[in-house]
């Protein structure tokens, strides 16, 4: 299959930047998620003191 | 250690043993009189001497079952002094490579004490054999902890971890006996790429296996940035060694790919070694390490998660960056130039990031050098990656391509953040692993910290001078639009800068042997804290016993 470097050109600029958007925006959607912000202040202090248990 | 293995894993570990001294000494027997010979007697070798110490405590008794119930150290024990022991070896190489480029009649007859030998030595043994050893034992340590679950398996651990060992001791012994697929930072030959890619599945396996036994319901950020280390690299590992090897019996393969497809394959590897391998493990490093020294939660979880996507995502991109000016397209050099100026958006967030943590504790920086090689990592990294983004542009790297600067811009990255990091992660992970109050000497690690700091600089410097002085006399002119210096004017003009750099090199060893005493001290000497910490305890404070696991 010969894909001519024209197409490519299309492609990266058609579907190509709109994959990138809804990519970074998922990301974005998931962090900022408002409901989540709890459990993720509560991952991010988790660390500050887990050498006593409980451990499984 | 052994002992603390049941009856039934000391066989299985004699089992595996058996089988790969049984290969090793095929291969010793069909590569006879060959390099790929010498190969086999040291798997056989290596498995011998690891089954002898198995057979010395064979038949101790059965480990008591309460110890399911506390984090599994062992593996994290060894592995601290291993990644202390090939620092030695690494920095030993890097230090005996820097002066032979500053006095080149520094070498024997035999071909082995040539740079070419030489160098890659130092490259893998200080990436692989220290950062990669490194990375394995802090990340049994993390997941361990972030998940509050011991590993799951008491034999996995220590095949990762040795099994790992054997493949950078066939990777360098082979580059000295001039076994060498001649691609950077995968010079090693298809059988040695082989064992790697078995150690490496049971590595992720391992890992996510502990992963579903965790006990926190959120997967701690730290661990998104080992896995998708340990995925990446695997990936990488496996496109760029598809080769094909000339016979079962001899070292030399062929790659599948050829010509400039070949190159960019290289690079997609090389610079991707540096993002994942270099990059994303240590991030995941350091947002554990970080906050738990200084007792601070991240300053913004959201923002380690987007920059966490930010850069597994970017960095796929850029390996183009390496081949400027190339017969590769100038649209994929394009395409690379412009994620590369792009990641600096992730990197820095991410730099930013740890920085802020340690806002309002800066008292804590200022008394606890441990803390402060973190801190001081993580400035080292916002400096690369801010010099990697420049050099990517292809104006600059014209410039940079083929000179010090590269160097330098490397050990920018690897002297003052990788190796740096490491030194921070070891200092707070030896107490708590041995269960000491505190290192041996706090005086020691400030010296070793100070010794790092200065001998990055004087390395640092010594070679950005160097690099654009070389630069610059490649592309000086002269009236008649002729060069104005030949090849070895440059050459003379580099001496006092490998100088420096042997210098600065030579000091930041010694820091580092001075940091290998202060372990060894602690584990001998130090005072033990009173307490097994990580054993579960109900509200009342007595050991609870409903929570001991089916394995
Ligand atoms: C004691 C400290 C060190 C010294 C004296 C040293 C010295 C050197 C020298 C002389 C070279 C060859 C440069 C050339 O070919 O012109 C080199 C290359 C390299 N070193 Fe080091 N090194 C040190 C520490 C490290 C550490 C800690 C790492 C990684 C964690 C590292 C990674 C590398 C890499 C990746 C290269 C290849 C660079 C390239 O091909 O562009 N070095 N080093
Ligand atoms: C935003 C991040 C970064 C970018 C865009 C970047 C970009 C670059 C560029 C353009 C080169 C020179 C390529 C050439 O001229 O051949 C390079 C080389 C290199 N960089 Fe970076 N860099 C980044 C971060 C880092 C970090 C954090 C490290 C960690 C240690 C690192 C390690 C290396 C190594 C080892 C090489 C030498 C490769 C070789 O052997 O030629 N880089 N990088």
């Amino acid at each position: 299959m010969d894909v001519s470097h024209d197409t490519l050109v299309v492609i990266a600029k058609t579907v190509g930047l709109f994959l990138l958007i809804a990519m970074f925006l998922a990301a974005v959607v998931y962090a900022f998620w408002p409901s989540k912000k709890a459990k993720f202040d509560r991952a991010a202090r988790s660390v500050l003191d887990d050498e006593d248990g409980p451990c499984r | 250690m052994v002992a603390a293995l049941t009856v039934g894993t000391r066989v299985l570990a004699l089992v595996i043993l058996g089988i790969g001294a049984i290969v090793g000494l095929a291969m010793a027997v069909a590569g006879a009189g060959q390099a790929f010979g010498v190969h086999g007697w040291i798997v056989l070798i290596y498995c011998l001497v690891i089954a002898w110490r198995v057979m010395l405590q064979l038949d101790a008794p059965e480990p008591s079952p309460s110890r399911l119930r506390s984090y599994y150290d062992d593996p994290i024990k060894m592995g601290v002094v291993l990644t202390m022991a090939w620092a030695i070896v690494g920095m030993g190489f890097g230090v005996w490579v820097a002066y032979l480029l500053a006095y080149p009649d520094l070498r024997y007859d035999a071909a082995w004490t040539g740079f070419g030998r030489l160098r890659p030595v130092h490259t893998t043994g200080i990436i692989f054999g220290f950062g990669g050893t490194a990375l394995i034992t802090t990340s049994f340590h993390v997941m361990q902890r972030t998940s509050r679950a011991r590993l799951a398996g008491e034999f996995t651990p220590w095949f990762v971890l040795l099994g790992y060992q054997l493949f950078v001791i066939l990777a360098i012994s082979g580059y000295l006996m001039g076994i060498n697929q001649s691609k950077e930072y995968a010079e090693a030959e298809w059988y040695a790429d082989l064992w790697l890619l078995v150690v490496w599945i049971t590595y992720f396996t391992l890992y996510i296996r502990t992963l579903a036994r965790r006990a926190e319901p959120h997967i701690y950020v730290a661990n998104w940035y080992y896995l998708s280390f340990i995925l990446i690299v695997g990936v990488l590992h496996i496109f760029n060694n598809v080769a094909l090897p000339v016979s079962w019996s001899g070292s030399r393969s062929y790659i599948l790919w050829s010509g400039v497809q070949d190159a960019m394959m290289q690079w997609w590897y090389g610079h991707n070694a540096v993002a994942f391998f270099l990059t994303s493990g240590f991030l995941g490093m350091l947002y554990y390490y970080l906050p738990k020294r200084a007792a601070r939660p991240i300053y913004s979880y959201r923002l380690s998660i987007l920059s966490f996507w930010g850069i597994t995502f970017f960095y796929v991109w850029v390996g183009s960056h390496h081949l400027h000016y190339t017969a590769l397209p100038q649209w994929v050099q394009t395409l690379g130039m412009t994620f590369s100026i792009m990641l600096l958006v992730p990197s820095w967030a991410t730099a930013a990031n740890a920085l802020l943590t340690l806002n309002g504790a800066w008292h804590k920086v200022r008394d606890d050098a441990t803390l402060r090689f973190m801190m001081v990592a993580a400035i080292f990294y916002g400096m690369a990656t801010f010099e990697g983004s420049f050099l990517a542009i292809r104006g600059v790297n014209a410039l940079s391509h083929y000179t010090d600067w590269t160097i330098a811009h490397v050990h920018v990255g690897t002297l003052g953040w990788n190796a740096i990091l490491i030194f921070g992660a070891i200092y707070a992970l030896v107490p708590v692993i041995w269960r000491r109050e505190r290192m041996w000497s706090p005086r020691l690690v400030e010296w070793h910290f100070w010794l790092a700091v200065a001998g990055t600089v004087i390395y640092v410097f010594s070679m950005w001078n160097s690099g654009i002085l070389q630069g610059l006399m490649w592309r000086t002119y002269n009236d008649a639009g002729t060069l104005q210096y030949s090849f070895i004017d440059t050459v003379m003009a580099m001496h006092p800068y490998y100088m420096g750099r042997a210098v600065g090199g030579t000091i930041y060893m010694i820091g580092m042997l001075i940091g290998c005493v202060n372990i060894w001290m602690t584990i001998r000497k130090a005072p033990e804290a009173g307490y097994l910490r990580d054993m579960p305890k109900t509200p009342a404070g007595d050991a609870d016993d409903r929570r001991v696991p089916a394995e």
